[in-house]
């Protein structure tokens, strides 16, 4: 067991230094972040300056090994665009992105469920059929446009929600809050919605399919034949069945939630670490960039080690299975 | 290839003639699909040409003349005085080269790796594995941006241009082969240990040849639903990446840099810009998606 | 407060300000506060007075901090700390300036000349963005309380030109809280003025959340007039259609970046205004006109090195088409490479023909070119007006002269290196005059590029004899001889066809109807000067 876990923490913070490294490697072909730092009348030999003082002059491997050795003591240095130390930055931004992400989250996997019970059951309903290909129109979109379509309709024409921003935030102790304040509420839908729409249509398929997938089963058949009343068969055994995949697929779609975050976040001004990311892009801000990508890795490398473990734990078949297809 | 021609066996085709939905999403594809084909013969005009332009025909409303040059296009023009209906139809064909395109390089990628996982097993196995838990944690589009951030790097200024929508067709492709990679890896492993391939080693049959006579078509089906629903994703991707500035030359538009345009003329009344391109976009990733959805249920419906 | 649209929206951002309010009791006086509510595409960078000179930095710290003297809206200076500024009569490299006195600091200090000669040591500093401007000066001394002396290298007749973006901090404060010298980045530390703030201005700074909000109130010791708007809400909204949304909805009181095609829809729409006028920035053409060879072209000359080839793009080029349709009518063509609020500017330089393409065309086969050539054009897709678009349209027009354009826009990151390194033949640049005089263009875009001058050179144009011209106006006292000597390098320049000017870009604020703020000509709008009422 020790071993095991030795081992896997060992490739996790393998893992880590390879993204570090790739994504070190790609910084450089952003562009240049000088232009952005000086003013148009700074000399070329003031800029020069600058970037030899910045260290972008080093040879590549030189320009790692500093950002490693500081990355591991927590310090990612200060932001050219901001000029503020970048890890206060992210941390900062952090709680906008965790309160949206959630919140999409928690929506797409109500609505998910709900719709694909409902679809599974009704499998030819007209209503069905409505619900199937709609939620395909949401994933036939690219995400901006449905957030200007949402902006545009309920934003402007409308006047029901807001537009931009996270409204009016507490703070509670490093945590910045906009789920106790009544404009911080509204903010959240819109950009909610648009964030969530692509995994509920993913939820929802997913749910259907194993609905459809368990209902035919022989326990299934069973549960009937002992005279279960239809609600108890559905929802006691059937889609007590279908739970396990659909939380595993939800968990690992972390990764596209927080891609789409970016765009969600850039068209809502979504004070999150995705626009941040963005316009540390646009800036070539690399602290923010790496310490971005770190994070991003990190949030990952921590999940799938969890999960590991837990399988490890909770299931001594795993143990076999794993050790068999890992060797 | 006896088991490929099972897969194309009556039940398919009987499916299909019982599906309205499968029939009516065929007719719309193939209707986008021709168009963008032949787009040079059908578009009344040809909007990357740029020195046919007309900037002075710039914001016509569809079938209303321009107020200086007295042209009247069907379905208006956009910023640059482009023709949107004959853009709709190049961008489409730029949208679909690179759906396509992309679609090719993942399900090649992904379906060798995950052959080579599924076959040799062990640390080479480990290996793609692990590599493709990396990917799995990087956004799509995140690994996109930064591809093409880096082939900026590489590649000498003046091919940048030529080369752009290869990085594109490289970025989305990269992005997806995981998925391919898994569903074959899978299939290659329980295969693997079946008597007939065990067999067939045992009488010298050389691997390449076991693999393609009698693992790959097991897994075509699921391939193919992959690839269909990968078609649709990959063409709402390259829209996704040119919002964010990076994908084709702005004079050279695939539907989602026109989508991209026209967002910005969103609140200043001219609606035809964003509009159409927006329905064929929609038409032709629905279409895909019913196509892909139909597929799934049709050629295995244990399958998810 | 603003009343019309009580909608949802609008009522709870009411109750977010009346929150905001209660913090601001003591700062907040009489009876009609009123709060603006601004919006603008990107936030500023810090709010260390010194560190960066860029637009929305300077707009923002001019309500918190202040200069010397200011810009007005015609572009006229107007006296702000500094109420006369003079070229001592003893010595001509002596700038004199006499301060305002009974003037307070945020924090109650008195403002004395100590703070002047320590504010513009701090701008002269290796750190600071703001010392190319302050390069001709040698040394600053005080006088006495309210007069300071600044001694220049030469002769400078301009060069309290340079000063409407420099402002002044308290020597104590900064002592103080260690901020001496403005953020230095490879320090990796933390400036304390990055996040705090004590200037002279008409506004205190309440909150600040950078790129989500900032928050400022009336500083009621003020020198000046109270202003109109008592509390002002600052917030960056970086995409356009969730501004111009923003502001429709009735969530943003003042919008300062507004896209062009949004202006003629918005000044129809019932409650909100436009406000437009001329910035002192020009868009223009240029290309390496000097090299052997191109580095993107498919010849093995340099096209852009013949006379007949630059004379065909002037005719080539369509401003009026560019200006109606790609900026919607919001844009002055003109000929001349400089913006007219600029000393050098004439009426006879603006004029422009009709394109003329069949001539156009003959011009580039006769320059050897009989099928024409091709060649990358570099744009950038995020720092001017619709800059991209105005490159696509340039493209089909060159193409009428068989020059095949390859257009290559990207972001201003990736774009101005090359034209720093020398990278692009052929590129799109902007050029805002801060100066307003043609010394400034000569400097950084005529000048050979040596030493601090022709930085932004990326025509590699070298003429020795404007050289000398150009050096030698940077201390000629003679006003009238000086203009002359002006006329004689635009003649020149205007000759040689360096640049391929397309417009004067323009400026449109958008506002709710009860509110007046004129357009700035260097985009840095001063709420200050805000009225309400129609």
């Amino acid at each position: 067991m020790l071993a095991y876990i030795i081992r896997r923490i060992l490739q996790s913070v393998l893992v880590m230094l390879v993204v570090a490294l790739v994504s070190f490697a790609l910084f450089r072909f952003v562009g240049d972040p000088i232009n952005s730092m000086v003013g148009q009348e700074a000399t070329i030999a003031d800029r020069e300056a600058l970037r030899e003082q910045l260290g972008l002059n080093d040879p590549f491997l030189t320009q790692f090994a500093t950002f490693i050795g500081r990355a591991v003591q927590g310090d990612f240095g200060i932001s050219y665009r901001l000029q503020q130390p970048v890890m206060e930055l992210i941390l900062s931004r952090l709680p906008a992105t965790l309160e949206l992400a959630l919140v999409s989250g928690l929506l797409a996997f109500v609505f998910g469920v709900g719709f694909g019970v409902y679809t599974a059951l009704r499998r030819n309903g007209w209503l069905s059929n409505t619900i199937m290909t709609v939620s395909l129109i949401g994933v036939s979109l690219p995400t901006f446009l449905i957030g200007v379509l949402l902006i545009w309709v309920f934003a402007v024409e409308l006047q029901w929600l807001p537009s931009f921003g996270r409204g009016d935030t507490v703070q509670i102790g490093n945590w910045t809050t906009g789920l106790l304040t009544p404009s911080g509420r509204a903010s959240l839908v819109l950009p909610a919605i648009t964030l969530g729409l692509y995994q509920m249509t993913l939820i929802m398929r997913l749910v259907r399919a194993e609905m459809l997938e368990v209902l035919r089963t022989d326990y299934i058949k069973f549960a009937r034949a002992r005279g279960l009343s239809n609600r108890a068969v559905h929802f006691g055994h059937a889609l007590k069945n279908t739970m396990v995949p659909v939380i595993t697929i939800t968990g690992l779609q972390l990764g596209s939630i927080i891609a789409f975050a970016i765009i969600t976040e850039t068209v809502f001004q979504w004070p999150g670490v995705g626009a941040l990311f963005i316009n540390s892009v646009r800036f070539v801000d690399v602290p923010v960039m790496a310490a971005y990508l770190m994070l991003i890795a990190l949030v990952f490398v921590i999940i799938n080690l969890i999960v590991d473990l837990l399988y490890y734990v909770v299931d001594p078949r795993l143990r076999v299975d794993r050790a068999a297809t890992r060797h | 290839m006896n088991r490929l021609a099972r897969m194309w066996d009556s039940d398919i085709a009987w499916s299909f003639r019982h599906s309205p939905v499968a029939i009516v999403a065929t007719v719309v594809a193939l209707i986008i699909i021709m168009g963008a084909v032949l787009a040079p013969w059908v578009a009344p005009f040809n909007p990357f040409d740029s020195a046919s332009l007309n900037l002075m025909d710039g914001f016509t409303p569809p079938g209303v003349p321009n107020q200086f040059t007295g042209n009247t296009y069907l379905m208006g023009t956009d910023n640059q005085g482009r023709d949107i209906f004959s853009t709709i139809l190049y961008g489409a064909r730029i949208s679909l080269f690179v759906g396509f395109a992309a679609v090719v390089f993942s399900m090649v990628l992904g379906i060798g790796l995950g052959l080579l996982a599924g076959w040799r097993g062990g640390w080479v196995d480990s290996l793609l594995m692990r590599i493709a838990d990396v990917q799995l944690s990087f956004p799509s589009i995140l690994i996109a941006l930064l591809i093409f951030g880096v082939a900026r790097g590489f590649i000498p200024p003046t091919m940048r241009e030529e080369v752009a929508i290869w990085v594109l067709i490289v970025s989305i492709g990269l992005s997806d082969w995981v998925q391919y990679a898994r569903v074959v890896r899978g299939a290659a492993m329980v295969e693997k240990s079946k008597e007939y391939v065990q067999a067939a080693r045992v009488i010298g049959v050389h691997p390449t040849r076991i693999v393609l006579r009698h693992i790959l078509p097991n897994v075509m089906g699921p391939v193919l639903v992959i690839a269909t629903i990968g078609l649709a994703l990959a063409i709402i991707a390259e829209a996704t990446l040119s919002f964010l500035g990076v994908g084709v030359p702005p004079t050279q538009p695939s539907l989602g840099t026109l989508i991209r345009i026209g967002q910005q003329y969103l609140f200043s009344g001219e609606w035809w810009i964003i509009l159409f391109p927006s329905i064929a976009l929609l038409l032709l990733a629905l279409s895909v998606n019913l196509l892909g959805d139909w597929l799934r249920d049709a050629l295995n419906p244990r399958l998810r | 407060m603003l009343s019309k649209l009580h909608t949802g929206v609008f009522a709870r951002t009411g109750r977010a300000m009346l929150m905001a309010g209660a913090a601001l009791a003591l700062t907040m006086t009489g009876a009609n506060a009123e709060t603006l509510r601004w919006a603008r595409v990107a936030d500023a960078l810090t709010l260390d007075p010194h560190s960066q000179n860029e637009g929305p930095t300077s707009t923002l710290l001019h309500h918190i901090y202040e200069t010397l003297v200011g810009r007005a809206t015609d572009g006229t200076l107007q006296p702000r700390l500094a109420t006369e500024w003079m070229i001592s009569a003893e010595d001509p490299t002596v700038w004199v300036f006499k301060l305002r006195e009974g003037v307070k600091f945020h924090d109650g200090a008195d403002f004395t000349a100590e703070d002047v000669v320590f504010s513009l040591d701090r701008a002269r500093a290796d750190s600071s963005g703001f010392k190319a401007l302050h390069s001709a000066v040698e040394s600053v001394s005080m006088v006495d309380d309210y007069t300071v002396h600044v001694k220049m290298a030469g002769p400078s007749p301009l060069y309290v030109q340079n000063l409407t973006n420099t402002f002044i901090m308290d020597k104590g404060w900064a002592e103080a809280n260690d901020v001496v010298l403005p953020q230095n980045f490879a320090a990796g530390e933390e400036n304390f003025a990055v996040r705090n703030t004590n200037g002279t201005g008409p506004y205190t700074l309440v909150s600040r959340d950078p790129e989500v909000r900032t928050v400022m109130a009336a500083f009621g010791g003020h020198w000046d007039a109270t202003p109109a708007v008592t509390e002002i809400i600052y917030t960056p909204i970086a995409e356009a259609a969730t501004r111009v949304a923003a502001l429709l909805s009735g969530e943003v009181d003042v919008v300062q970046d507004v896209p062009v095609q949004d202006i003629a829809r918005l000044q129809q729409t019932d409650g909100i205004k436009i406000a437009t006028g001329p910035e002192n920035r020009n868009i223009f053409f240029s290309y390496d006109m000097t090299s052997d060879k191109l580095i993107s072209a498919n010849v093995d000359d340099n096209p852009f090195k013949k006379p007949e080839v630059r004379e065909a793009l002037s005719l080539v080029i369509d401003r009026d088409a560019i200006q109606q349709v790609v900026m919607r009518g919001q844009s002055q063509p003109s000929a001349a490479p400089l913006p007219p609020f600029v000393n050098g500017w004439t009426a006879e330089m603006n004029a422009y023909g009709k394109p003329d393409y069949e001539r156009a065309a003959a011009l580039v086969a006769e320059a050897g070119y009989p099928d024409g050539f091709s060649v990358d054009l570099h744009c950038p897709n995020d720092r001017y007006l619709n800059d991209e678009a105005i490159c696509q349209a340039m493209v089909g027009m060159l193409g009428r002269a068989k020059i095949n354009a390859n257009l290559v826009s990207q972001s201003r990151s990736l774009h101005f290196p090359l034209i720093e390194k020398w990278e692009t033949d052929f590129y799109l640049l902007g050029w805002g005059v801060p100066t307003f005089d043609s010394a400034y263009i000569f400097n950084f875009l005529v000048h050979t590029r040596e030493g601090s001058f022709g930085s932004f050179n990326g025509s590699r144009y070298s003429n020795p004899e404007l050289d000398a011209k150009i050096e030698a106006l940077a201390t000629m006292t003679d006003l009238e001889a000086r203009d002359a000597m002006i006329a004689e390098i635009w003649d020149k320049v205007m000759e040689d066809r360096v640049f391929l000017n397309v417009h004067n870009q323009m400026l449109a604020y958008a506002m709710k109807d009860n509110i007046n703020l004129d357009v700035h000509p260097e985009n840095q709008p001063k709420m200050t000067t805000v009225t309400f009422g129609n």
